[in-house]
């Protein structure tokens, strides 16, 4: 099978003036469609850069991102910025939703910056809603929304364009653990529909949920 | 594909988050283009005014008045006017076959009563000729004779407004009406003529000159017959004064040399008061920059999310440009507004209009204010790199 993500002796050096950091040392990662992995690392291990490559919101210093077979290398700003938003869905710890703007209207985000015309945003937005289960929630303001609320409203917001893979980053850490189970089985429910899920986090006992674990150390994958 | 309409839609939804400082910051270039549009209104009224009263006197028309030359006192036309009455009768002896009518012009502010009500008129004092002079067409009545000057008849002749606001739709003809407590006969309404010829009431000037005192002319009108060169006439009126005052105590001019230094004058306030406005404006442009750039420092967080989730920098730019603009040209269509309506309040007094080329001044120099002050901002938002914007708190 080949994979939906690959990293390829993927390094990331940071250069501080005088001294550099090297992030990521030669990282090699296949990631296959439909699979659910978790990238696991303590605080520094090098896991929030790898997730920004892999998220080609960064890019690596050496070695290439193949996303659906097309390798990312020397791809444009522009090219760059419609993969992001056709191939890949983010989920952030701190949910990121636009404030004082209601729950449609941030689960169209995305759809501002595609090809799908508008007047079909509002039935794909209800569409991505009703599957989180905030149908009733449509026109709250994020702001009025409790921590598990805004984080499915991310998980809306992340499928709105049907992307290859989601990306979450530390998806339970700003919830209680009742909260997260809730958002963990959001995740669990995506993948059980074949969707590929990246899960990026420090908490080794959330990484089991995933049917892999790739375990950084120091930049390296050691596990 | 972000589309401009999407992105206005997307600009009026961030402004409308922070209602006020939206305003506050419009506030800049509204005061500006209802500074430019209002003050260009108001000079475009002051020449339609002077050009009704022109036009309403005919182009045959010499007027001798007081000289006020460059650097003198304007207070001169009044305190050392040497105008007199000997003046009309000298051109009338050198010039009576050139000249179908000369009448001396005497004007005053006062208030015609007639029983409870009044009305601030202008009172013209003028020979019987004047009624030729100054074009005049009767609606009741007749106007005073040569007989009604030389005994100093208390008789006026009224015109439309007066009428309209003493009697009503009433022919007033017969009926007397008091100026400072003295008391005058109606002889005639004058047909309506526009301007400020419709508030005058017109009385002989031996009259005037008797009830109230006045002892000084404003102008001597002159009316040349037809098919005389208005040129040389000038020359000819300008010879035969000489006999009687200095060259340096009257002009002899025409319509045309009064309405071309006024609209010179006009023409000068105009460009200091543009100069003014466009300063208000600069300022205004001031202010939307700095706001546009706490605006991207507080969203900068929403950049990185933008960034991540498709935008690319054109699409952050482009949407706190469209921001810009839509308050600067928000500011322009208030102020434009605010402009207009401005015209409404002066309208009893003042026919003042916004000409199309002020109109389209004002919104270009919105547009421009919006563009050159929003760039910066924009660009600054556009570079934001997004996984440090995403970091941001």
């Amino acid at each position: 099978m080949t994979p939906v993500l690959q990293a390829q002796n993927v390094s990331k050096i940071y250069d501080m003036g005088t001294s550099k950091i090297e992030a990521l040392k030669g990282v090699n990662i296949g990631i296959n469609k439909g699979e659910f992995v978790a990238i696991v690392g303590k605080s520094g291990s090098g896991k929030s850069t790898l997730m920004h490559i892999l998220g080609l919101l960064d890019t690596p210093t050496e070695g290439e991102i193949i996303l659906n077979g097309v390798n990312t290398k020397g791809m444009s700003e522009k090219q760059l910025a419609a993969v992001r938003n056709s191939e890949i869905g983010f989920v952030f710890q701190t949910f990121n939703l636009l404030q004082r703007t209601t729950v449609l209207d941030n689960v169209i985000l995305p759809l501002k910056y595609s090809d799908v015309p508008s007047t079909e945003w509002v039935r794909k937005a209800k569409e991505m809603i009703e599957l989180v289960g905030l149908q009733d929630r449509l026109k709250n303001k994020s702001n009025e929304l409790s921590g598990g609320q805004k984080q499915r409203v991310a998980i809306a917001r992340a499928m709105i364009n049907d992307p290859s893979i989601i990306l979450a980053d530390e998806p339970t850490g700003n919830l209680d653990s009742k909260t997260g189970d809730e958002i963990v089985n959001n995740f669990l429910r995506l993948n059980s529909r074949g969707k590929t899920i990246i899960l990026v986090t420090h908490d080794n006992d959330l990484a089991q949920i995933a049917q892999r674990r790739i375990v950084l150390k120091d930049g390296s994958i050691v596990e | 594909m972000i589309y401009i309409p999407e992105t206005i839609k997307s600009a009026f939804s961030a402004l409308a988050l922070n209602k006020v400082r939206t305003f506050l910051t419009m506030l800049g270039v509204i005061i500006g283009v209802f500074s430019v549009v209002a003050l260009v209104a108001v000079v475009q009224g002051f020449q339609n005014y002077i050009t009704d009263q022109f036009s309403a006197l005919g182009s045959n028309l010499i007027l001798v008045t007081p000289k006020v030359g460059e650097g003198q006192d304007p207070s001169r036309s009044f305190m050392g006017n040497k105008l007199s009455l000997k003046n009309v009768d000298t051109i009338n002896l050198y010039l009576g076959d050139k000249v179908s009518a000369v009448t001396p012009s005497i004007r005053i502010a006062k208030t015609a009563e007639y029983k409870t009500k009044t009305y601030a008129s202008t009172v013209v004092g003028g020979n019987y000729q004047s009624y030729s002079v100054y074009g005049l067409e009767t609606e009741y009545g007749s106007y005073y004779t040569k007989f009604d000057d030389s005994k100093k008849a208390n008789v006026v002749f009224i015109s439309a407004d007066v009428k309209e606001e003493l009697f009503g739709e009433r022919n007033p003809v017969g009926e007397e009406i008091k100026i400072e407590n003295v008391s005058f006969e109606i002889l005639g309404v004058a047909k309506p003529k526009g301007g400020t010829f419709d508030d005058r009431i017109f009385m002989p000037d031996t009259t005037l000159k008797q009830a109230f005192n006045v002892d000084v002319l404003s102008s001597i009108a002159v009316k040349i017959k037809e098919n005389q060169d208005i040129d040389e006439l000038m020359h000819e009126i300008k010879l035969a004064l000489l006999k009687d005052i200095k060259a340096d105590d009257f002009s002899v001019v025409t319509q045309k040399d009064i309405l071309s230094s006024i609209d010179q004058i006009l023409g000068v306030l105009a460009s200091a008061l543009a100069a003014v406005a466009g300063i208000s404006l600069l300022v205004g442009g001031i202010g939307i920059m700095n706001i546009m750039l706490v605006s991207v420092t507080e969203r900068t967080q929403e950049i990185g999310l933008r960034k991540a989730l498709g935008a690319t920098s054109k699409n952050i730019g482009r949407q706190f440009l469209t921001e810009a603009i839509v308050i600067s040209v928000g500011g322009g269509m208030v102020g434009l507004f605010l402009g207009y309506l401005s015209t409404l309040a002066v309208k009893s007094f003042l026919r003042a209009t916004i000409p199309w080329w002020a109109i389209a001044l004002a919104m270009s120099f919105s547009i421009i204010v919006g563009v050159v002050f929003g760039t910066y901002p924009a660009l600054s938002a556009s570079k934001k790199d997004p996984i440090e914007a995403l970091r941001f708190e």
